[in-house]
């Protein structure tokens, strides 16, 4: 557990400064920075499109950026001591489809040192228990985003990094899934979850509002519903896009 | 580096394979039947087939090294598992490691083969030892799967990645020797031919074929693809990359 988890005011575990990244000659990240507080779930919304994806992978090291700076836990993005602590699950399920589903996991598991029988309970913390003898390839999507998730909550990671992570999945699974967030993010793990459904948002810390590589807003759940004067947080989006849209 | 990860890469990849039943008995299977074809095809000339079906059991594993290894690198490229253990404490050279380790254990697995049935049912004859044949058909395919490992980076597809072997693999075949005596080839060729390492491996065969003992002449062949190797796999381990667009 990291060390700031009793401290009174949370740590920053993610700090982003001025980040600018360009993908095929088209800024797709303009300046963004933001600093997530250490033991919290924040939420990543935004149309697709919008970013998240780059943003995600610019937090875990894996995306060329053109310019600002991203530290995880004190260290520059994707650097050598980051990689035992923080974890990343992309939006297509990254595992092996010729492998089992605990073949995968305990080779993730076993590149950090970590036994089979603790695969197998991140098999069965992700609801994948009666599934661990089958082949990836032979999965429903919701099963292969599941086993991806195994593969990163089996290192209980520090910083966990999640890309849309409950795109098709059961309303149960769903709601099994949040509440292990939040008891992750209890013990002290910072969680970055994106998600483009707005009823995902309420769940979270705190949200991140990306639209055309901008935030456009960076607040709490209550505090965003409050300062735009809205009920719900789909609302409040659709207020602050109106509102920019004017200003310009 | 770690040696750990390394292996447990290896292992990995191993089980990948080993799931692949049908692939499995091709790749231990056909390199026999294509030497026992051209056995009996030169079943008039076995001083051919001692040439020609000792020259083939070095460049199986290489074409077979380069095959398998450029394809299953390409989907790691494009399945997002690379981009994945490039976050986790894997370093390219484990990968790499991995991939050498698990598909050298099937080169040397298919080389076994392919070269017991040919010494023992069609006859093939060699002056020098079968362990050094065995030897300079490892190297080979190591450095078929360092070559893979690089093409790799430039397909964007697996038909792109088949269509990579006719520029790198067929080449090399063509101007090794076997089809052709390299000293009868015009001099330009003769120079390409000297620049390309599968040259070297069929020189090495060629000194196990006419000498009893071990020559230094074949060392600095094998020496020569060794190299080559290295180079390649130097190569390839840089298109792993961290960061990307």
């Amino acid at each position: 557990m990291p060390p700031n988890a009793t401290a009174s005011t949370p740590a920053t575990a993610i700090a982003v400064d001025d980040l600018v990244v360009h993908r095929g000659g088209q800024p797709v990240l303009n300046s963004v920075s933001t600093r997530i507080a250490a033991g919290s779930v924040t939420g990543l919304l935004g149309p697709s499109g919008s970013g998240k994806t780059t943003f995600i992978r610019a937090i875990v090291g894996t995306q060329k950026v053109r310019s600002g700076t991203v530290e995880v836990l004190g260290h520059p993005a994707g650097t050598k001591p980051l990689r035992r602590r923080v974890a990343y699950v992309t939006q297509d399920a990254s595992i092996y489809p010729d492998l089992s589903v605990k073949a995968n996991v305990a080779y993730f598991a076993a590149l950090y040192g970590r036994s089979r029988s603790e695969a197998m309970t991140a098999i069965e913390r992700v609801g994948m228990g009666d599934h661990a003898h089958k082949l990836a390839a032979n999965l429903s999507g919701g099963q292969k985003t599941r086993t991806s998730l195994a593969c990163a909550l089996v290192i209980e990671p520090e910083v966990l990094v999640l890309d849309e992570p409950t795109v098709g999945l059961d309303p149960v699974i769903r709601e099994e899934l949040w509440d292990q967030f939040r008891t992750l993010a209890k013990q002290g793990a910072t969680l970055l979850v994106s998600s483009h459904v707005m009823d995902e948002a309420d769940r979270c810390d705190r949200l991140l509002l990306l639209r055309e590589g901008r935030f456009i807003a960076d607040d709490t759940p209550a505090d965003l519903r409050a300062s735009t004067g809205t009920a719900n947080l789909e609302a409040a989006f659709l207020h602050l896009i109106r509102e920019l849209e004017k200003a310009n | 580096m770690s040696l750990r990860i390394t292996f447990i890469t290896a292992g990995r990849i191993l089980r990948q394979l080993l799931g692949d039943r049908r692939t499995v008995v091709l790749i231990l299977a056909v390199p026999s039947l294509m030497i026992a074809l051209i056995s009996a095809i030169m079943d008039a000339a076995p001083e051919a087939f001692n040439s020609v079906g000792l020259i083939l059991l070095a460049f199986f594993p290489f074409m077979m090294m380069f095959m398998i290894t450029s394809i299953t690198l390409l989907r790691e490229r494009t399945g997002g598992t690379l981009e994945r253990l490039m976050t986790t404490p894997t370093g390219k050279l484990d990968l790499v490691g991995g991939y050498a380790i698990a598909f050298g254990v099937a080169a040397a697995s298919q080389t076994a083969i392919a070269a017991s049935v040919a010494y023992l049912f069609l006859g093939l004859e060699t002056a020098g030892p079968a362990w050094a044949v065995f030897l300079i058909a490892i190297i080979a395919s190591l450095f078929g799967m360092a070559l893979g490992l690089f093409v790799s980076a430039f397909a964007t597809t697996e038909f792109q990645a088949i269509q990579f072997m006719p520029v790198f693999v067929v080449p090399q075949l063509l101007l090794c020797g076997l089809i052709w005596p390299r000293d009868q080839m015009a001099g330009w060729l003769q120079g390409v031919s000297d620049a390309l390492p599968i040259t070297y491996a069929v020189k090495a065969l060629t000194e196990v074929q006419v000498n009893a003992e071990i020559t230094s002449a074949m060392w600095g062949d094998v020496a020569v693809v060794a190299a080559a190797a290295l180079v390649a796999t130097a190569l390839g381990a840089a298109t792993l990359r961290r960061r990307t667009n």
